[in-house]
């Protein structure tokens, strides 16, 4: 990179914004914080980051507010969403609604800071577990009754699955390249066409599944 | 009996329905009216009360009283209305019935048995009984008036019906006084009881959250504050807290018992992070039910996961499961320092018989790809079980061809 990504940090905790700041100070310019929805928007609007680091649990609509909010005014803000939970609707919802990615708390430091970058290129960050996520809703492992002639079954081509499956094992984008025997622009690229599907393929679906299987 | 009203009002009142359905003989005695109150009662209660459950608690002497008061009540009503067998008869009926009652409400089934014969005839025999127990001085007082009443209306019919007449309207003019006096108050004490009841119910919840909390999240606070000097344990308390508070919050509860793989492998992953300081990631695609063939998968996941604990030097390993149309697959990968397969040690048991064979013995196959410096993977794969039928596993001496050595 050759400037510093601009990041906007959203999060309820006042301990792990410090956290945060803390550990991205050095590598990312941190253009401003917010605790709330509302301060979140304005100061969003402001300071135009290049990306918003997004808490999907906050008092006052959820993360989601802060999505639909900016995104009206400022439709080149990209978002990365960063929960402590692993819950399927939390994950689907945020992407849906205009995320380019889901991180957990739990992720480290330099882990975040790549995946601010990529999401600052305009690339798409699947952690392992959406990866399996996305697999699993696009896999047609519906609960009987679901949507059993689901449209969506095929909409995954079998290279998009591979390197869904291979992030879900673990891999980075660079080793899913190598073991593939692709560049990385060209995971990249299945990353963020499987992107572009989940967040514009049948809603009610998506949601159903989330539902349907009971992992709130 | 017929239609669950004398149940009903004994559940809503807080007696023994045997004291209500008295309570209807008496009445019937009384002109047959008890029939009337009965199909009255029937057409105008409604079905099932609403709250909690009230036969489980002895009545109050509030309910008690209560319910003697608007017997009482009914009574007079008949007697005016003309529906009566005479004075002599009804009155001592009545307070013998209201004088063991007193005795039935506090007595326990044995008791009861044994009471039931003498109590309706001998009124006599509810002041010893009642005085027997360790009853309260008011119940005592209340069932002694009760009884020497029934015994003072004995004693006047025998000696006219004018003294009678007499006895019995002083009575009821008592009685009559203290329900206006006292009964609104009775009223709100009951209503009192009923909201403390709901306030005691809701201080037992909050206690067993807080036992909860006490158990898990606060030990594991002290905990970490304790072993603040080592970030790896600091780590896997806390990771160890997570999982057991999200799975209780979210009621996944009991997944030691779990009958699905997903609940399994979360399972399985949990335990090897409260062993050894690992962060285990999983991710799980599809699920199945449990049978042996997934079962042996699980223990070999397990066994590939304790390998990368003890030998990779990691803090963390990524498990991913795929249930597919045909088969069942798992990965386990490290990036940790990694070894060359081909030189292992011919004693070392952890791969061979823990994986490839067990796996062998249930038709699958295991696969274990590293490079020094890199790190691990191991892959392991079942065939799916489609139908239902049990089947004894396979000899363990079966050679598997498929098997990679």
């Amino acid at each position: 990179m050759t400037h510093p990504v601009r990041v906007f940090l959203v999060d309820d905790h006042e301990l792990f914004r410090a956290g945060v700041k803390a550990e991205l100070g050095r590598h990312v310019t941190l253009v401003g914080d917010a605790g709330d929805v509302d301060t979140a928007i304005q100061g969003i609007r402001a300071a135009r980051p290049d990306v918003v680091l997004l808490d999907v649990h906050l008092p006052g609509g959820g993360g989601l507010a802060v999505l639909e909010g900016v995104h009206e005014t400022h439709p080149d803000v990209r978002f990365l969403a960063l929960s402590v939970s692993d819950a399927a609707e939390d994950v689907i919802r945020v992407i849906r609604g205009g995320a380019r990615g889901y991180v957990t708390k739990t992720i480290s430091p330099e882990d975040l800071v790549a995946a601010i970058v990529r999401v600052q290129q305009g690339d798409a960050v699947f952690s392992p577990r959406l990866a399996g996520f996305v697999l699993d809703a696009f896999a047609g492992s519906l609960p009987a009754g679901v949507g059993s002639a689901d449209p969506e079954l095929d909409q995954l081509t079998v290279r998009e699955k591979e390197v869904l499956r291979h992030i879900a094992r673990g891999y980075t984008y660079k080793e899913v390249a190598g073991r593939l025997f692709i560049s990385v622009k060209t995971v990249e690229t299945h990353v963020s066409s499987v992107l572009r599907k989940l967040q514009l393929s049948n809603r009610h679906e998506l949601t159903a599944w989330a539902a349907g299987r009971d992992l709130l | 009996m017929v239609a669950g009203v004398a149940g009903g009002l004994a559940d809503r009142l807080g007696v023994d329905p045997l004291l209500v359905r008295i309570s209807f003989v008496v009445m019937t005695f009384a002109g047959g009216t008890g029939v009337i109150v009965y199909g009255a009662l029937w057409a105008l209660t409604p079905v099932g009360w609403p709250g909690p459950h009230h036969r489980s608690r002895p009545p109050t002497l509030q309910q008690s009283a209560a319910l003697g008061l608007i017997a009482l009540g009914v009574l007079l009503l008949l007697r005016q209305a003309g529906l009566w067998f005479g004075d002599a008869l009804v009155f001592p009926v009545v307070l013998a019935a209201a004088g063991s009652a007193v005795v039935w409400t506090r007595g326990d089934e044995h008791d009861r048995d044994r009471w039931s014969r003498s109590a309706e005839r001998v009124p006599r025999s509810a002041i010893s009984a009642a005085a027997a127990g360790p009853a309260s001085p008011v119940r005592v007082i209340v069932g002694t008036l009760l009884v020497a009443g029934a015994v003072a209306g004995f004693v006047a019919g025998t000696e006219g019906l004018a003294a009678l007449r007499d006895v019995g309207l002083a009575l009821i003019a008592a009685v009559g006084g203290v329900a206006l006096l006292f009964g609104p108050w009775l009223w709100r004490l009951g209503e009192q009881l009923t909201a403390e009841r709901r306030e005691r119910i809701r201080q037992e919840e909050r206690a067993e959250l807080a036992a909860h909390l006490h158990d898990s999240v606060l030990q594991t606070l002290a905990l970490i504050q304790r072993s603040a000097d080592q970030p790896r344990r600091m780590v896997a308390l806390a990771r160890r807290q997570e999982r057991e508070l999200r799975s209780w919050l979210y009621g996944a509860d009991g997944l030691r018992g779990a009958t699905n793989l997903a609940d399994a492998v979360e399972a399985v992953a949990e335990e090897v992070e409260a062993i050894h300081d690992l962060n285990v990631e999983v991710v799980v695609v599809g699920d199945a039910p449990l049978d042996e063939r997934v079962a042996a998968l699980l223990a070999a996941t397990r066994e590939a996961c304790v390998n990368a604990a003890k030998h990779a030097s990691v803090a963390s390993v990524a498990v991913y499961v795929e249930v597919e149309d045909n088969e069942v697959l798992a990965f386990v990968r490290d990036r940790g320092r990694g070894f060359d397969p081909d030189r292992v040690p011919e004693d070392r048991h952890g791969i061979r018989d823990s994986m490839v064979s067990r796996l062998a013995r249930h038709d699958g196959r295991a696969r274990v790809l590293s490079t020094p410096g890199e790190g691990t993977e191991v892959e392991l794969c079942v065939p799916r079980r489609r139908t239902a039928t049990p089947e004894t596993p396979a000899p363990s001496t079966a050679a598997d061809p498929e098997v990679p050595a």
